[in-house]
């Protein structure tokens, strides 16, 4: 398939974003725009399905807009499929979660014009084949995510997440910028191609590297530079919310790997030391911090910074083995990241699938407002914990696989020759398995509390299942968690010519194996067999369930809880998001954030209430942002003065200027 | 082919049988340490079939998930313990869960007993989960820092070839004693022992494990015990078949080597259960958030242990 059958598709999805002004309005408008989203990125998607499968050669295509000696250059290779059919295919289920969950839109006129336009410019982005239209496509998507995002800009809190939000995505962009800038050199060479035939000078190429992380870092949600995401991604409606967590990252995560393996050049060896160390401190920040929200929708955005920094830890090992000659290992690694960000793709769109089917059917976001919902809506609820369950890597779901491939990789590391990375890579590992096992206990509470209990409010009381579409969303993609989890070498064939792509070498076919069991290296050294150990457990249990109930007793008596003996109908005696986190949140408190409690227990005889105050602070803000937001206040103030210069004053500046600038020039050639 | 599946056949009958005599075992050592005369060996059993012919009560605020948890626990813990050599490396199906997969599968069990402890949604029920979640973010980082240590050793993660690799051409090496004391640790808080949390213990508020058990009856709880049960024979497999697999069978060795397989096996579950009982008897509970400092010394040596791999090839 041709690259401008694709950019047909983008286009198409550019004039619903306008028909959806209009359609905004009309009865059933909505309805319109998502079906018709969900059909042109579904074809899209499967195009791209295809592609990969097919092994299509690249394929170009310039079109005489943009810079007008340069002209908009597009390109289809293996990279950008991959990235294609993962973001195509989430944004077919968010369409289609839509087609259902955006009828309870209040604002329909602020959501449907820019989410086509979204989908497209993420499009856009992955075919973009010179800086000027990628750059171009990259602050599109932007916009038209923050349009989303202050959809609801009455409430204050949306208002003030927009506000960083677009503040951190030009920071980002600027620093991509920058880079293309250095890339592109003196002679200006813009185009893709023309920037791989001059690589930069190895200096250059360091600088380059700082920048892609700073600049698709921000983007993804990399620390210290996540405080934006938090905000902004649950402020959108939750199908948004669901686009730019689990597909808006990913094209970050293209943005860096094009950046860096693709366009920077040959890699030093110490390119993995800060990839590395951002991505491992990440992993545990996110998680720690989604541990301790009670918003669901932010538990999940926090969330989605740990599984960017799980992916950059990958991705830091694969650079690292990369720049040191070991192809199988970088191979590994690269693998665990690709294969992450596909699991990731599916299992935060399907929880913030599940969290806008509870938004629906309650009103609540606060999970200590929640409680009994899996009685109440049997379908979300099972689909939200299969998603809880892929995320917290059970096996034999599908985030297990990946971050089994990534313990793989650290595995080989022992043989690399520098010693940073000998003591570097451990303690990733050790972060590694850190986050992996916070998650779990972070999933536990989120769906414990939200799903499981009695019911906290009258709202989660009284709620019922949610409509079809939605739930027809969140099936299919629960379903993807568990066969990409018991298939796994299957997703690791079709990864293969990708993985070459970007390191040169691929693993080995695990089609080879037998049973669609994975050997990343040999059999003998590691192997794993989801599909295998889904039927023990199936039949395991089957066959418990079976021989106790034929032979020993099926009974079953209905009563109120026991309680030891005190069963308190009050609701507020269950455990609430709060008290489930206090003891990690005293056991990792100090070190990682500041957290404040203040107990105001009155003496007795007195009458007002006791109160307990819990204030958690992310240290990021007192660290990075409040000098960099003070120095900024500063400057300002200093520059206020110019504004109040008389004509002449203002004459001898510009003239001031002119010769400096033409003395540089001078100078310079 | 044939063998190697009737190896896994009894290794899974073996496991199952075997874990409610363990805990009988551990209980009537513990007993005459104090002087006691302690309940039968074969009590365990009884309790097991007594629970299974009882009626459940279930209480109304309960979804579908507090019914099914039980069977889904115990497929997980069975299914880990069939999978860690006991008597014979030659098991079937060995190759479709290496170390880390094993642990996960753990992981999973214990990801649905806390969602059981919280299904109810009375205090104690949440309680039990919110300690337990705590303890298993220490112990499981813990746990697969010292797969790392092991698995950089023998270079391998496949249980059986770590096995015949420590057996044969090991020696004795300063990460593997650190791995040791390491995986004790974790076994004692995963197993919810003394000095973490106390197995028979009905005081309220010093409840982990079973205060998250609470409000299961009948069947539900004999699935419960039983697989608390195989999760502490898979520890104690675990530790034998890593540090102590001396007396396995090797694959594709005679009848002899079984039979004397077996006996290993019974005596390392004895002595593994001795000791246990000893230290259950000389040590005191914790409190609380006492614990995560003893879990942080388990990984603090893993990660010890892996950094000295990282270092040299010899430690």
């Amino acid at each position: 398939m041709p690259v401008s059958a694709w950019l047909l598709g983008d286009a198409a999805l550019l004039v619903l974003g306008f028909l959806g002004v209009a359609l905004s309005r009309a009865r059933g408008g909505s309805t319109l725009v998502y079906s018709a989203a969900f059909v042109i990125t579904a074809l899209l998607g499967a195009a791209a399905l295809a592609r990969l499968l097919g092994g299509g050669q690249a394929a170009t295509v310039t079109l005489p807009f943009g810079l007008p000696w340069l002209g908009a250059h597009f390109r289809i290779d293996t990279i950008s499929t991959f990235f294609l059919a993962v973001i195509n295919f989430g944004a077919a289920a968010a369409s289609f979660f839509a087609i259902g969950y955006g009828r309870h839109e209040s604002e329909p006129g602020r959501v449907l014009p820019f989410f086509p336009v979204f989908l497209a410019a993420m499009n856009l982005v992955l075919v973009a084949d010179d800086a000027f239209t990628f750059l171009l496509s990259w602050e599109l998507m932007s916009l038209a995510s923050w349009a989303l995002v202050m959809a609801h800009s009455r409430d204050p809190a949306n208002a003030r997440a927009g506000f960083v939000y677009i503040l951190m995505a030009s920071l980002g962009t600027f620093a991509l910028l920058l880079a293309f800038g250095l890339l592109a050199g003196a002679d200006g060479h813009y185009a893709f191609d023309a920037i791989r035939a001059h690589p930069p000078t190895p200096v250059l190429a360091g600088l380059i590297l700082a920048l892609a992380l700073f600049g698709a870092g921000s983007k993804a949600g990399l620390a210290p530079l996540h405080v934006w995401l938090p905000l902004a991604h649950p402020a959108a409606p939750s199908h948004v919310s669901a686009l730019m967590s689990g597909v808006m990252t990913k094209v970050a995560v293209y943005g860096f790997l094009r950046l860096v393996f693709d366009l920077a050049g040959p890699a030093d060896w110490w390119w993995g030391i800060p990839v590395l160390t951002a991505g491992a401190g990440t992993a545990v920040l996110g998680v720690l911090f989604a541990l301790l929200q009670n918003d669901f929708k932010r538990v999940l955005a926090y969330s989605t910074i740990e599984n960017i920094g799980v992916i950059f830890v990958a991705l830091g090992l694969a650079l690292a083995f990369k720049t040191n000659n070991f192809g199988a290992a970088a191979a590994l690694a690269m693998t665990a990241a690709l294969f992450h960000v596909l699991n990731h793709a599916i299992f935060k769109n399907l929880l913030f699938f599940g969290a806008g089917a509870v938004l629906t059917a309650t009103g609540e976001r606060n999970l200590g407002k929640l409680g009994g919902l899996l009685n109440r809506m049997p379908a979300t609820g099972l689909f939200v914990l299969v998603g809880c369950a892929a995320i917290s890597a059970l096996p034999p779901l599908n985030g297990f696989a990946s971050e089994w491939l990534a313990f793989q990789a650290i595995l080989l590391s022992p043989s690399l020759p520098s010693w940073a990375l000998k003591l570097l890579i451990p303690a990733a590992g050790a972060l590694l398995a850190l986050a992996a096992a916070l998650a779990g206990a972070c999933f536990v509470r989120a769906y414990g509390i939200g799903f499981l209990g009695r019911p906290r409010s009258d709202a989660a009381k009284n709620a019922v299942e949610v409509d079809r579409f939605s739930l027809v969303a969140m099936g299919f993609l629960s379903l993807l968690c568990l066969l990409a989890g018991i298939f796994p070498g299957i997703v690791i064939d079709a990864l293969a010519p990708i993985v070459r792509g970007l390191v040169g070498v691929s693993m080995a076919p695990q089609s080879a194996v037998g049973w669609f069991a994975i050997a990343p290296i040999a059999e003998s050294r590691s192997s794993y067999d989801g599909l295998l150990v889904f039927l023990f457990i199936a039949l395991s249990a089957m066959l418990a369930a079976f021989i106790i109930h034929r032979t020993a007793s099926n009974a079953v008596r209905v009563a109120s809880p026991w309680d030891c003996g005190f069963p308190d109908a009050a609701t507020n005696t269950q455990y609430s998001p709060e008290s489930f986190a206090q003891p990690i949140r005293r056991v990792f408190s100090g070190f990682v954030f500041t957290t404040q409690e203040s107990v105001d227990m009155p003496a007795p005889g007195d009458l007002r209430p006791a109160r307990y105050d819990l204030r958690l602070r992310d240290r990021a803000w007192e660290i990075v942002y409040k000098p960099v937001v003070g120095g900024v206040q500063k400057l300002a103030d200093v520059l206020n003065r110019l504004q109040f210069l008389t004509i002449q004053q203002y004459l001898s500046l510009v003239f001031a200027a002119l010769v400096v600038l033409l003395l540089a020039l001078a100078i310079w050639t | 082919m044939l063998e190697q599946l009737s190896i896994q056949m009894v290794q899974m009958l073996l496991v199952l049988f075997s874990a409610p005599l363990l805990t009988g075992f551990i209980r009537k050592v513990k007993a005459r340490l104090l002087r006691k005369r302690g309940p039968p060996l074969l009590q365990p059993y009884r309790d097991l079939i007594k629970l299974a012919r009882k009626e459940v009560v279930v209480a109304d605020s309960a979804s579908w998930l507090f019914r099914a948890a039980p069977y889904l626990i115990f497929a997980a813990t069975w299914v880990a313990a069939a999978l860690v050599p006991t008597f014979a490396t030659g098991l079937l199906f060995s190759w479709s869960a290496d170390l880390i997969a094993i642990i996960a599968l753990l992981g999973s069990a214990r990801f649905f007993l806390a969602l059981a402890g919280m299904d109810v949604g009375t205090s104690f029920g949440g309680l039990g989960s919110s300690r337990e979640m705590m303890f298993a973010t220490l112990a499981e980082p813990a746990l697969i820092m010292i797969v790392f240590s092991v698995a950089l050793i023998a270079g391998t993660t496949q249980l059986s070839y770590v096995a015949s690799f420590v057996m044969y051409a090991a020696g004795l090496r300063v990460s593997l004693v650190l791995g040791l004391v390491g995986l004790v640790i974790v076994a004692i808080t995963e197993n919810a022992r003394i000095p973490v949390d106390n197995p028979a213990t009905h005081l309220e508020l010093t409840m982990v494990h079973e205060a998250m058990v609470l409000e299961y009856s009948g069947r539900h709880l004999a699935m419960i015990e039983l697989s608390s049960q195989l999760k502490l024979i898979v520890y104690v497999s675990l530790i034998a078949c890593i540090f102590f697999p001396w007396g396995l069978a090797p694959v594709g060795a005679g009848f002899n080597a079984h039979v004397l397989g077996f006996a290993a096996y019974a005596g390392k579950l004895a002595a593994a259960g001795g000791m246990l009982a000893l230290f259950e008897t000389t040590v005191a509970k914790m409190r609380v958030f006492r614990v995560p400092d003893f879990i942080g010394v388990a990984l603090m040596l893993g990660l010890l242990a892996t950094l000295l791999r990282f270092m040299s090839e010899s430690l």
